[in-house]
């Protein structure tokens, strides 16, 4: 019975979630629904990162490349190949998930700081090769698909007919994130709770334990990272279209990376909501600490100032307190239910 | 063809990278003072570093000079390091080594918008801590700036091998770092020395970066980051938890990166960076400790 009304409650909560995500464009400004859009971006690359720090125990100060990797996949396929944008998400998932099987495998010989100075170097280096690249990626200017490809851009125009309605494009992108965002949150969250996920935690606890147990150290690791470079390459090729169908170098130097690791810590590894609420944090915090003072440096100042002061309130991140607050709920259902 | 290379050059440049390789191992050093401490990498040790300069810099104007400002500086930012600990990191002490790490990341975007917000986002210059004219051996023109900023960072890093060889202090330090619980037993006020600690740390870190500036003519708020990459990949060089390997990997990097960019014509200046972390990534798997790094054996 307990089983079963923790199914009820998942459900309940997604149900919720979907709602929310449904209606809260009516209540948004355009531009508000188009930063949204991008928080929704954040939230799958920090849901992809989750699985592979929070469950598995790997370190990635990387996974801003990955991002880059899918969303070139998506902007050079589009201008140069004739895809229709849409249609390449899924295929920059597979690029960057080849890209995060490969970054891997050096987590098969490196653990914490080792680990994390050989997948920082990734992010460290991204910005120069997409450079050096320049005849594929367009050197330091990037690609363009409003210039390059507006006939296979969706909704560059204004609007999008979905099923006969008409949506603003930033309403459509807004439900695209976010759409795709629930839906690889569910996929993820039926993964932890399966046998993957055991074999992850296993290892997250305990590498020789879990070897002895029956679980391949090296290929679960290799599937973590793989797995978690499809969310980041699902992510990065919808920040292609948030961003105005434009990308270039800058957009993933390597502050890109720390900041998707800020906004899991902050989330909370653990919990999707608090991962929601971590990927709303990194998109908005930066935004309003700058329009609180227009002094050279203050936004930075205030962006950081509420991360340390975050960490000292709530060392488990946001998701630790929503947790809180929904124990009550929880216990109660429980208790009937027994 | 070999032996008709440019010998003298490349002894210049081996000077200029062990130069700049001994700035970055004074903050890497300081890094690993304070992973042996905490088991954390302060992501915001070369932003402290990169006030304590602006810090200094704002007492040369005021008339003092580069050696006295130097003195002040590294003084207040002992201070200033103990001050930080106690303040931000104390209260997280219990916290997972994630949670610190992104704290420290937090204190890295606050350090570098108050620099920004105190010292407009004009550039800086620096004046030279040392004469200006080279010095002639064998025929090699080398600089006595160079030669300065290698002397005055390895004599850095001596004295604090001798605090923590010589001192009872240095002892209980590293007593503390080794075994906490034991530590508190015999009386060692374990917070204390991890306070102690980040000021040591942060002195390092005015150190290297008053040694990282004057080479530079002009530099700006960011004129740390590249250094704080390079001490970091210069410490896991040379194993996280090795004061020596950190001195030994920083050298090395810093003689790699200026070879590299001189004489590998595909590497140029562009993919310095990325080619010096790939080499440190190929030594890497070879020695997943680093060079001179414990292996971790764990209990299971």
């Amino acid at each position: 019975v307990r089983r079963f009304a923790r199914a009820a409650l998942g459900l309940a909560v997604a149900a919720g979630a979907i709602a929310v995500v449904l209606v809260l464009p009516h209540w948004l400004s355009d531009a508000r629904a188009a930063e949204f859009a991008l928080a929704g971006c954040f939230f799958i690359a920090i849901v992809g990162l989750n699985l592979l720090t929070g469950y598995t125990g790997q370190i990635s100060l990387g996974h801003g490349a990955l991002m880059a990797i899918g969303a070139y996949t998506t902007a050079i396929l589009t201008a140069d190949h004739g895809f229709r944008d849409l249609w390449t998400i899924p295929l920059a998932g597979l690029v960057a998930m080849a890209a995060g099987f490969l970054l891997g495998l050096p987590a098969l010989r490196l653990t914490g700081l080792y680990l994390a100075l050989a997948t920082f170097a990734l992010a460290v280096a991204m910005p120069a090769l997409l450079k050096k690249f320049s005849g594929l990626t367009g050197g330091s200017h990037g690609i363009n698909l409003f210039d390059d490809a507006l006939s296979r851009t969706t909704g560059a125009l204004g609007s999008v007919h979905v099923l006969g309605a008409r949506v603003a494009t930033n309403d459509f992108l807004f439900y695209l994130t976010w759409g795709i965002g629930l839906a690889l949150a569910g996929v993820a969250w039926l993964l932890v709770r399966g046998r993957l996920g055991r074999g992850f935690r296993a290892l997250r606890d305990s590498e020789v334990a879990a070897a002895s147990f029956g679980v391949n150290p090296a290929l679960y690791k290799t599937l973590a990272f793989s797995i978690s470079g499809f969310y980041a390459g699902v992510a990065g090729s919808l920040f292609v279209l948030v961003s105005n169908w434009f990308v270039n170098p800058q957009s993933f130097a390597f502050d890109k990376s720390l900041l998707l690791v800020v906004g899991a810590v902050v989330g909370g590894l653990g919990s999707l909501a608090g991962l929601a609420a971590g990927a709303v944090f990194i998109e908005f915090v930066p935004t309003w600490a700058g329009k609180l003072s227009d002094a050279p440096g203050a936004p930075s100042v205030f962006f950081g100032a509420a991360i340390v002061l975050l960490m000292i309130v709530l060392p488990g991140g946001l998701g630790a307190v929503l947790q809180r607050v929904a124990r009550p709920l929880t216990r109660a259902l429980r208790v009937r239910s027994e | 063809v070999l032996l008709g290379a440019d010998w003298a050059g490349v002894a210049q440049q081996v000077v200029a990278g062990l130069s700049s390789g001994g700035t970055y191992a004074t903050l890497a050093v300081a890094l690993v003072l304070i992973y042996r401490a905490t088991g954390v990498v302060n992501f915001a040790q070369g932003e402290m570093a990169m006030l304590s300069t602006f810090f200094a810099w704002t007492l040369t104007q005021h008339g003092l000079t580069y050696w006295e400002a130097f003195a002040i500086a590294v003084a207040v930012s002992f201070a200033g390091g103990i001050v930080v600990e106690r303040t931000v990191i104390r209260p997280v002490e219990r916290a997972s080594v994630l949670t610190v790490a992104i704290l420290t990341l937090g204190l890295f975007f606050l350090c570098n918008g108050a620099a920004f917000w105190i010292w407009s986002p004009e550039v800086k210059a620096m004046p030279s801590a040392f004469s200006t004219r080279p010095l002639h051996v064998a025929g090699v023109a080398i600089s006595v700036a160079d030669l300065g900023t290698i002397g005055v960072s390895l004599l850095a890093v001596l004295l604090l091998w001798g605090f923590f060889r010589f001192t009872k202090l240095g002892l209980a330090m590293r007593a503390a770092a080794l075994n906490s619980a034991s530590s508190r037993l015999v009386g060692i006020r374990v917070g204390w020395t991890i306070a102690l600690g980040w000021g040591l740390a942060a002195a390092l870190g005015a150190v290297a970066g008053l040694m990282a500036a004057p080479p530079l003519g002009s530099f700006d708020q960011n004129f740390m980051q590249p250094v704080l990459l390079y001490a970091f990949a210069g410490a896991v060089l040379g194993g996280i938890d090795s004061a020596l390997g950190a001195v030994v990997g920083s050298l090395l990097l810093g003689v790699f990166l200026n070879l590299a960019g001189t004489y590998v014509s595909w590497v140029g200046t562009d993919l310095r960076q990325p080619a010096a972390l790939a080499v440190i990534l190929a030594v890497l798997l070879f020695r997943p400790s680093g060079l001179f790094g414990s292996a971790t054996v764990r209990r299971v």
